[in-house]
C-alpha cells in the first residue's frame, strides 16, 4: 500500500533540550530502549503507514545519523524510485545552516517541489510512539483540513512544558486557539510535533515565510492562520514518550520495563526497525542475577542488574550491582562497581569498585567514551 | 559450492519441514550461517548453494544474500535447486552429481579453484589459507582434516597421509582406523581436474555419484595429488540431536572453543525484528544465552533461548534449547530438551528429566517438534521425540 503522501523528518529540532546526549549527535540519533535510535520510531511509523518517500533534514552533528541510516534499507527505504533522502543544509550556495523550522523547510523546497503526493507528514524525533499515520490522514481528508496536528491529551508538564504547544479545539476538533507554553498542570491537547499538512498549504506557507522572513512554524504560520485556515487536531490514544529533558529521557526508557508499554510501542501498528549489528545473543554467566530489566544482544552479564536498560554489547563484571540505570552500547563495567540512577553513554569504561549514584529526578550522566 | 540439500534425517522432527542447514543454532543463527560467514570472511564472494530437500525455508532465509554481504553485482549468492532440462529432469543423485548438474554455473565464472562445502557444520575457518596451501602444494585436491580422538575415528571419513601430508588412502568409517585425521567435509579442487572427474563419474553407471565414495577414491587410484590440510579449532558436525544439543551447550562453557565475539570474524545471520529481551522481577538466569524479543519470568539454567521465546512465571528451563517463538507456560518444567519453533509447553507440564531424577547415567534428549502443543500437566518422558500435540491431562 502506498500513500498519497511523503514524509519530512527534522533530525535536529530540540537538540538543546538534552544537551548532554546531543553534544556528538542529533536528536534523531539519540540511543533509546536498548537497541534503537529515536529516529527509528518515526521512520518505522512512516514505513508501517505505507510512506515510500522520506526526507530527513539535518543541521549539525549528523555523522552518527548518516552512519545509522545508511541507504535506508533497514526501513525498506532503499529504493530506485523514492526512498530515503538525507537533506543536509547548504542545498544551494545561498542557503546555510537554518535557525528555525520554516527556514529549514525553505532550504528543501526543491525536494518538496519534486515530490509527488498531496499530503506531507512532518515529524520531529523527540516523541516515541507507535502510530499509523493513515488513521489521522483519513480524518485529515474527511475534515478537508489544511493542517492536522497530532496531539496527546495530558497535563502539559507531563510532556515537558518548555516548548509545549497546546491546541484548543471545538467539538469537531477544529483548532481555534493555539497556546505556546501553556500552564503546566492543566490538562490540554499537547502537540507531539507531528503534523499532516496539505502540500499546497505548505508551499504557500513557505512562500510567505520567504517574503516576510518568518521563522516559527507554530507562531508565524499556525497561530497566525488559526482562524483563516482549517487546522484540526487529532488525539493519539496510545503511549507517547517525550524526550525533552534528561529526566524525561530516563523515565521514557524506564517505561519500557512495563509490559503494556512494550507491547504498544514495539508491536501496535507494526515493528520498529533499526540498524542491524550482527551481535551474538546476550550471555548470562554463573553469577548473574538480573531482574526487571531490558537486555539487548551482545551483552555479557556476570553481576547483578535490576530495573535497568542495557544496550547492545554491554558487559557487566562479577560482583557489580547495577540498579535503575541506562547503559548504552559497548560500555564495559568492571567487577564490584555499584551504579544507581546513572545514564552511561556509549563506549564508557567503569573500572573496578567504582560507586556512582544519581537520583530518580536527577540521574547522573557519564559522557560517551569516558573512563571512570 | 555449498551442499545444502541433505535431508538430515537423524535430526528427526527438526528437519521435517526444513533442510538441515536451516536448523536454528546458538540463539540467533541457522547452521548455514557459519559456512556462509566463513565464505565472506575468507573473501569468497561467489557462492552457489545447492538445495533439494525442503528448500522453502532455506531459500527464504538466504534470500538475496544481503545479511552475509553476498548481494553483489558480480557473483554473490546463488541458490541452485535441481532443474528441468530439455531431456527430462533429475534430482541431485549424490554430492558429485549435484555439482555435475551445475557445471555450466561454475563455468560461467571460469574459476581456477572450487571450494566444496557443506552446510551442516559449526566452525570458523579461513578458506583463503587453505587455498594458499592448495596452491603451494600444487595439489589437485585438498581436504581439510581435524584430529579426532582415535577411539572415535571410526565414526568419520579418515585420511591416511604420508609425511608431507599427501593422502594415499581414504577410508570411510574404518573399523580399525590407521590415523585420526578426519575429513571435515571441506574440499578445494582445481576446477579443470574436478570437471574431468565429474564427467567420468557421471558416465559410470555403477557410481553413487558421491565425493567421498567415488570421486576421491578414483582420483586416488589415478595417483592425483590430494593433500590433507590440518585444521586446529572448533569443528562440530551437528547432524544428530545429541551433537546439535552438545554443540549449543559448548557455547555456554566459559572456555568455549568457538569465539563468536571476534569483530574480525563475525557470524552473520538474518536478524529478526525484535526489541531487546525483558527479564522479569522474579526470574533467575544462570549460564545461558538469551536472544532478543524474549520475555523471561521463570528460571533458566544452562540453556540457549532463541528470539521471541516466552517463559512464564514459575517455569523452569534447564539444559535445553528453546527455538524461536516457543512458549513455556507457567510452572512448566523443561529439562534436557530441544523445543522447536512455535511449540507451546502447557502449564505444569513436564518435558524431559534430569539424570539424577531418574537415576540414569546416560539418557537421551527430548525433542518437541515445530508448533507442537503440550497440554497442561502432561508429562513427556526423556529421550522422546514428539511431533503431534499432547492433550491436557485432567486429574479427577
Amino acid at each position: 500500500m502506498s500513500l498519497n503522501a511523503f514524509g519530512i523528518i527534522f533530525s535536529n529540532m530540540h537538540d538543546e533540550s538534552v544537551q548532554e546526549l546531543t553534544s556528538k549527535r542529533t536528536m534523531a540519533s539519540i540511543p533509546y530502549g536498548g537497541r534503537y535510535r529515536l529516529i527509528d520510531f518515526v521512520l518505522s511509523n512512516m514505513y508501517n503507514s505505507g510512506l515510500t518517500k522520506v526526507g530527513v533534514i539535518t543541521k549539525s552533528n549528523y555523522q552518527s545519523l548518516m552512519d545509522h541510516l545508511g541507504s535506508g534499507k533497514e526501513w525498506d527505504l532503499s529504493r530506485k524510485r523514492e526512498g530515503l533522502f538525507i537533506l543536509p543544509p547548504f542545498g544551494s550556495t545561498q542557503s546555510g545552516v537554518y535557525k528555525a523550522r520554516l527556514e529549514a523547510l525553505v532550504g528543501i523546497s526543491e525536494f518538496i517541489h519534486r515530490s509527488t503526493g498531496d499530503y506531507v507528514i512532518m515529524s520531529d524525533c523527540d516523541t516515541i510512539c507507535n502510530l499509523n499515520y493513515t488513521i489521522p490522514l483519513e480524518d485529515h481528508i474527511k475534515n478537508k483540513a489544511d493542517v492536522t496536528v497530532i496531539c496527546k491529551r495530558c497535563p502539559a508538564d507531563n510532556l515537558g512544558s518548555r516548548e509545549a504547544v497546546a491546541y484548543v479545539a471545538n467539538d469537531d476538533d477544529r483548532v481555534n486557539e493555539i497556546i505556546i507554553s501553556p500552564k503546566q498542570d492543566e490538562e490540554c491537547d499537547v502537540g507531539l510535533n507531528m503534523w499532516i499538512v496539505n502540500r499546497s498549504f505548505l508551499e504557500n506557507a513557505l512562500a510567505q515565510a520567504q517574503s516576510h522572513s518568518l521563522h516559527s512554524w507554530e507562531r508565524d504560520i499556525l497561530q497566525q492562520n488559526c482562524e483563516k485556515s482549517r487546522i484540526f487536531k487529532w488525539n493519539f490514544d496510545g503511549y507517547a514518550g517525550r524526550i525533552n529533558t534528561m529526566h524525561n529521557y530516563f523515565r521514557t526508557n524506564m517505561d519500557l520495563l512495563d509490559s503494556k508499554v512494550r507491547n504498544e510501542l514495539f508491536f501496535r501498528y507494526g515493528h520498529i526497525y533499526t540498524k542491524i549489528r550482527d551481535e551474538i545473543p546476550a550471555k548470562y554467566g554463573n553469577s548473574a542475577k538480573v531482574s526487571n530489566s531490558l537486555v539487548a544482544d551482545g551483552c555479557t552479564i556476570e553481576g547483578e542488574v535490576e530495573n535497568s536498560v542495557l544496550f547492545r554489547g554491554v558487559s557487566i563484571g562479577s560482583g557489580a550491582k547495577i540498579s535503575n540505570s541506562i547503559i548504552m552500547q559497548g560500555t564495559k563495567i568492571d567487577s564490584n562497581v555499584k551504579l544507581n540512577y546513572v545514564i552511561i553513554d556509549k563506549d564508557v569504561f567503569i573500572k573496578n569498585n567504582r560507586i556512582l549514584m544519581g537520583f530518580d529526578s536527577y540521574p547522573l550522566y557519564i559522557a560517551k567514551g569516558s573512563i571512570v | 559450492m555449498l551442499l545444502a540439500g541433505g535431508e538430515g534425517s537423524r535430526l528427526g522432527v527438526l528437519t521435517k519441514t526444513r533442510a538441515k542447514p536451516a536448523v536454528p543454532f546458538g540463539g540467533k543463527y541457522r547452521i548455514i550461517d557459519f559456512t556462509l560467514s566463513n565464505c565472506i570472511n575468507s573473501g569468497l564472494s561467489t557462492v552457489g548453494v545447492l538445495t533439494q530437500y525442503q528448500p522453502l525455508e532455506l531459500n527464504e532465509y538466504i534470500g538475496n544474500g544481503q545479511p552475509w554481504d553476498l548481494d553483489r553485482l558480480e557473483g554473490g549468492v546463488h541458490v541452485l535447486p535441481p532443474f528441468q532440462r530439455r531431456r527430462g529432469a533429475d534430482w541431485y543423485k549424490g554430492t558429485a552429481n549435484a555439482i555435475y548438474q551445475n557445471i555450466s554455473f561454475i563455468d560461467r565464472y571460469n574459476p581456477d579453484y572450487v571450494v566444496m562445502l557443506s552446510g551442516d557444520h559449526i566452525y570458523k575457518m579461513d578458506y583463503s589459507k587453505m587455498l594458499d596451501f592448495h596452491k603451494q602444494k600444487n595439489a589437485d585436491c585438498t581436504i581439510s582434516v581435524i584430529e579426532v580422538p582415535i577411539e572415535e575415528a571410526s565414526r568419520f571419513g579418515i585420511m591416511n597421509t604420508n609425511e608431507e601430508g599427501q593422502i594415499y588412502q581414504f577410508e570411510e568409517k574404518p573399523k580399525k582406523p590407521k590415523s585420526n585425521k578426519a575429513s571435515m567435509g571441506v574440499y578445494i579442487f582445481t576446477w579443470k581436474k574436478l570437471r574431468r572427474y565429474l564427467e567420468l563419474d557421471e558416465n559410470d553407471d555403477s557410481s553413487q555419484n558421491d565425493f567421498g565414495k567415488n570421486i576421491i577414491p578414483s582420483m586416488l587410484r589415478d595417483e592425483q595429488r590430494i593433500f590433507a590440510y590440518p585444521f586446529n579449532g572448533y569443528w562440530k558436525d551437528v547432524g544428530t540431536i545429541e551433537s546439535l544439543w552438545q554443540s549449543n551447550m559448548d557455547l555456554l562453557k566459559p572456555d568455549c572453543k568457538i569465539n563468536l565475539y571476534d569483530p574480525n570474524w563475525k557470524i552473520y545471520s538474518r536478524s529478526p525484528i525484535e526489541p531487546p529481551h525483558y527479564i522479569g522481577v522474579n526470574s533467575r538466569i544462570l549460564n545461558s544465552i538469551i536472544a532478543e524479543g524474549c520475555t523471561i519470568e521463570g528460571e533458566i539454567y544452562n540453556s540457549v533461548l532463541f528470539h521471541g521465546v516466552r517463559v512464564a512465571p514459575g517455569a523452569i528451563v534447564r539444559d535445553s534449547i528453546i527455538m524461536p517463538d516457543a512458549c513455556i507456560l507457567a510452572r512448566a518444567k523443561v529439562q534436557k530438551a530441544v523445543i522447536a519453533e512455535d511449540a507451546e509447553i502447557g502449564e505444569d507440564a513436564i518435558v524431559g528429566f534430569r539424570a539424577d531424577e531418574i537415576n540414569k547415567q546416560h539418557f537421551g534428549i527430548t525433542v518437541i517438534g515445530d508448533g507442537v502443543h503440550i497440554g497442561a500437566k502432561s508429562i513427556v518422558m526423556e529421550a522422546t521425540m514428539l511431533d503431534t500435540d499432547l492433550p491436557e491431562v485432567k486429574v479427577v
